[in-house]
């Protein structure tokens, strides 16, 4: 198996797919590696170096494309460059899917298999494949860098003797990976920094990097598919905004992360909240790419609005190319380490993460590719990904998928029958009460399947203890048999009877589910 | 407006009411809302059925109904959280027997005149499982206190035992159905009786570490028992009720089975525990079989020297009420400079969500009380994992054993941390019965005692080593 690493070709790339050290590890895998000469050079990498790891040097991309059965390279490749690509290659790059259908659909006319990185599932097993992430941390710290660079006075509050600098104001928003490696290098530098995030989930994190975490009036959760933040209301958005207003006049430097994976960046920064700024200060916009976040960036350039410095650079991961190549080149040695190394080599359609990540195959366009199971926060095994099935239980188990529709089917089939009869014997009332209870209780069971799902495992006890208590009900069964004052029988003395043990339940069930739910209470220390 | 459509309107309100009460139990912060919800749909359709036409015998019922109402506070007040299962197995009984006297007094009641037969196969149901849930759910309050062993009783030829009961009830509607007048009234006491025992039997075949389930499914019964005692009458409000409580208690024993890796035939038929105290090694002899013990000191000096710290409770830490010992152990080591966090296993206790319960009243916050799923990644960045009382829950054998019993049964995969210490009280397998390599391993220590001295000690030790290092 020869594995090849291109130069990149793109403007201001700096970065390869390879570096010695990762080459070294592809070597040990059983791999052979060949490099194209200076492909190394931008990151700070010569060609002898990777020659003494183990590589062999080719005279240009061309030799790459035609010889090697595995290309990894970073940027998704040029038109000019897919030519070149031999049948049955693999590619493993960036590829953005969402913006290059034509680019794939090259690809695929071409026959090569491609594994977007930028595709790489966030799940567990696969974070150390995980380049997206790699990258934005390499972003998020280098935005901070970008922002002390241009912002004209100390981060730490200084006491000198010629008089006291106070600290610098740093906002992050969005605290996903760039975001908490921002907030981790300003606070290294001294600032004080906030962040704001729509997901209260991260909250947490975001206390331990010493930052303050800012929040907003309203009860809603941010939390999206793959651990992403999702699009949140038109309410929470106001009062965001309103937060951000308040915010902006103290603040020194802004770095905007928020980016919803496939949608246009939103504006979280409006040229309002830039006037409000201080002449001077620094906004970092990591969605440049993207539109941006701040509705003035320019993506590329650094633009000035009333003394205020908007800092659009694209290429933050770039300009630390050679940590970015390292990082980058492990997460591509890791995903063909996972696929077998060279001596198993095989593209397993199988594997959920090689799956997830293909984009072209076999001459065809694989993207978009089947749903991973969104997150849940009762998770249990996470159930195979499954196409829509009829009123399959939610979040239900995978065994279970099947048991709650046919008991389902079974009972409306059992009703079809019983409504038939119940017509055709017009004057049998009571199969045509039956039949009408028989459809309550269904539904009843139905929205009792849903509805339980969604308790969560913390409260099963309490669960337990109020359906207790609700069971009581059938307190209405002993009322009605034995409310009759006619005369003291057996019917009424059970009736009274049973309406006394159920009445235990109810009292006994609603005053202990009280007793127990009272003592559930937050932790006080994460609010401080 | 006439009074039955009255009547049917507060019933229609209080079955919403309940659905919200289920509803609002899926968060900590609305769940005492939900509870909320719940009495005041009890107390419409309690209300409302006293002002039914039909209902004149106040003199009677309302005395009944005051003093239910003094026990069941009595009892609610008085219950200490670590005996919720007792209480929860002693109200499922209470609504079997009440659903049995509720059909008898319904079969009694209309006696004369010609019989309905869909009413009496709805009487016939309705008595039938709710005196499988009366005996079944006293059985289980029994063993659950400890009054009857936790062994399972596996009679020979249970199944076919099982099989008679259920044939002999069914045999019986035929003479009960056929009847007249007041004549079924035999084959239904008999019946009632059959059904008992095969409650009783039921649930005695049955091992202590499958509680969870088993009080899981006789909350099921327990609604499907209302749900069958609303088709007699003829009431909808009994029927989504009893609907509503009997899916809630079948969720529950699937989420029970599935933490076990086990279907529910094979909880309820099997008798699993059947092995208890057989505890041979499932490796014979080639794994290592030598144990590090540690003391109290050996153990605070790990604690520390911690940054991250998992405490992982099991049924053992409710045995020995050490949830209160356990929070000032935890508080220490927050102050201490600590992050410190619980792993709670689906079936650790004996109900679903006991241990929650117990840290909960031990004023343990919840955001710190982890599920598996949420906390199981993380062990491999803890520094130190104390295990109370639990043992088959954190098994590795689970994952890599597949001679084991338990191979295939979700594990909190303690092992993956820096240490692991085992507070025991002995040397003897879990309640599966089956050797735990954990012990073994070279990163766990086991530190023997009772659960509730050894969190004291603990403290104390810490408490003394913090004020020394402060100082």
């Amino acid at each position: 198996m020869k594995v090849g690493i291109p130069k990149e070709i793109v403007a201001d790339e700096r970065r390869v797919a390879g570096t010695p050290a990762t080459t070294k590890k592809l070597v040990g895998m059983g791999f052979e590696v060949m490099i194209e000469a200076g492909a190394g050079a931008a990151a700070g990498y010569a060609d002898a170096m990777y020659v003494a790891a183990g590589a062999t040097l080719a005279p240009d991309a061309r030799t790459i494309y035609g010889d090697c059965d595995v290309v990894v390279k970073v940027e998704a490749p040029t038109a000019d460059e897919v030519p070149l690509m031999r049948r049955g290659m693999i590619l493993i790059s960036f590829i953005y899917p969402k913006r290059t259908a034509a680019l794939m659909e090259q690809l695929a006319t071409q026959g090569v298999t491609t594994l977007a990185m930028d595709m790489v599932p966030r799940i567990t097993r696969a974070q150390k494949l995980d380049a997206l992430s790699s990258m934005a941390n390499i972003a998020g710290y280098r935005a901070i860098v970008e922002a002390a660079n241009e912002f004209g006075s100390f981060f730490p509050s200084q006491f000198t003797a010629a008089g006291k600098v106070d600290p610098a104001k740093v906002l992050v928003i969005g605290a996903g990976v760039a975001g908490l490696a921002s907030i981790a290098a300003a606070r290294g530098l001294g600032a004080v920094v906030r962040a704001f995030d729509t997901r209260a989930a991260v909250k947490e994190e975001v206390n331990s990097l010493g930052a303050e975490f800012l929040e907003v009036e309203l009860e809603e959760s941010g939390e999206g598919k793959g651990g992403y933040a999702k699009v949140m209301s038109k309410e929470f958005i106001e009062a965001e905004m309103a937060l951000f207003r308040r915010q902006a006049p103290q603040l020194d430097i802004v770095v905007t992360t928020a980016l919803v994976p496939g949608t246009k960046a939103p504006i979280l920064w409006d040229r309002e909240m830039v006037e409000l700024m201080k002449p001077g200060s620094v906004i970092v916009d990591l969605a440049a790419a993207q539109g941006g976040n701040c509705a003035l960036t320019k993506a590329g350039e650094v633009v000035v609005h009333n003394g205020v410095k908007i800092i659009g650079y694209t290429d933050l991961a770039s300009r630390m190319a050679k940590t970015a190549s390292q990082l980058y080149g492990t997460n591509c040695v890791h995903l063909l380490d996972d696929m077998g190394k060279a001596a198993e080599f095989k593209v397993d359609l199988e594997d959920v993460v090689v799956r997830t990540s293909m984009v072209t195959h076999d001459g065809a366009v694989t993207y978009p590719p089947p749903a991973i199971p969104e997150p849940t926060p009762r998770a249990l095994p996470p159930a195979p990904p499954s196409k829509g099935k009829v009123v399959a239980a939610p979040k239900g188990p995978s065994p279970l998928r099947w048991v709650m529709p046919t008991i389902g089917l079974g009972l409306v089939v059992l009703w079809l029958v019983l409504t038939l009869q119940a017509s055709t014997m017009r004057s049998d009332v009571q199969a045509r009460e039956f039949v009408q209870h028989l459809t309550v209780f269904i539904l009843a069971v139905f929205v009792g399947w849903q509805l339980v799902w969604n308790v969560t495992a913390a409260l099963h006890t309490p669960l337990m203890s109020v359906t207790n208590a609700i069971s009581g009900i059938i307190i209405v069964g002993g009322i009605l048999e034995g409310g009759h004052s006619g005369d003291v029988n057996a019917p009424v003395i059970l009736g009274v009877v049973a309406a006394l043990i159920a009445t235990i339940n109810i009292a006994g069930g609603f005053l202990v589910t009280q007793r127990m739910l009272k003592m559930f209470r937050r932790d006080p220390e994460v609010g401080r | 407006m006439n009074q039955d459509v009255l009547l049917a309107l507060s019933y229609i309100v209080a079955s919403v009411l309940f659905i919200m009460s289920l509803r609002g139990l899926s968060s900590q912060e609305t769940a005492r809302r939900g509870n909320l919800y719940g009495m005041i749909g009890m107390a419409l359709a309690i209300v409302a059925t006293f002002l039914d036409g039909r209902v004149d015998a106040y003199f009677m019922l309302i005395p009944a109904v005051a003093a239910g109402a003094l026990v069941g506070i009595w009892l609610a007040i008085r219950v200490a959280m670590t005996a919720m299962p007792e209480l929860v197995a002693m109200l499922h009984s209470f609504v079997g027997a009440a659903a049995v006297l509720v059909g008898m007094a319904s079969y009694l009641g209309h006696s004369e005149g010609p019989h309905d037969v869909v009413h009496l196969i709805e009487v016939y149901i309705d008595i039938f499982i709710g005196a499988i849930t009366f005996t079944g759910s006293i059985i289980a309050f029994l063993k659950l206190r400890g009054s009857l062993s936790g062994r399972p009783l596996l009679l020979p030829g249970r199944h076919l035992l099982n099989l008679a009961l259920v044939l002999g009830s069914i045999g019986l509607a035929i003479p009960f159905v056929g009847g007249e007048g007041a004549t079924g009234l035999v084959p239904m006491l008999i019946m009632t009786g059959l059904a008992g025992l095969l409650g009783i039997h039921m649930v005695m075949a049955i091992g202590g570490a499958d509680m969870p389930v088993v009080v899981s499914l006789l909350n099921s019964y327990s609604g499907w028992t209302a749900a069958a005692a609303g088709f007699m009458l003829g009431n909808d409000l009994l029927i989504v009720t009893g609907a509503l409580v009997g899916s809630s208690g079948a969720i529950l024993s699937v989420i029970m089975c599935r933490a076990m890796n086990r279907s529910i035939w094979n909880v309820v038929f099997s008798g699993f525990g059947a092995q208890a105290g057989v505890a041979k090694p499932t490796s014979d002899g080639d794994g290592p079989t030598e144990i590090f013990e540690i003391d109290v000191d050996g153990t605070v000096a790990e604690l520390m020297q911690a940054k991250q710290v998992i405490i992982v409770p099991g049924y053992g830490m409710a045995v020995a009420r050490a949830q209160h010992a356990v929070r000032e152990l935890t508080n220490l080591l927050r102050e201490h400079g600590a992050r410190v966090r619980f792993g709670i296993h689906p079936v650790a206790g004996r109900l679903p969500g006991h241990m929650n319960v117990l840290l909960a009243e031990a004023n343990i916050p919840y955001d710190i009380v982890l599920e598996m799923d949420e906390i199981n990644d993380d062990f491999a960045e803890t520094d130190v994992v104390l295990v109370i009382g639990a043992n088959d829950i954190v098994n590795p054998a689970a994952k890599t054993d597949e001679s084991s019993t338990i191979y295939g049964m979700p594990v909190l995969e303690v092992w993956d941390a820096k240490r692991v210490v085992m507070m025991k009280r002995g040397r003897s397998a879990g309640y599966a019965g089956i050797d735990n390599p954990l012990f073994y391993l070279e990163n766990t220590r086991m530190l023997f005692g009772d659960a509730k001295a050894t969190v004291d000690s603990l403290v104390t030790e810490l408490r003394q080593q913090a004020q020394a290092e402060a100082a």
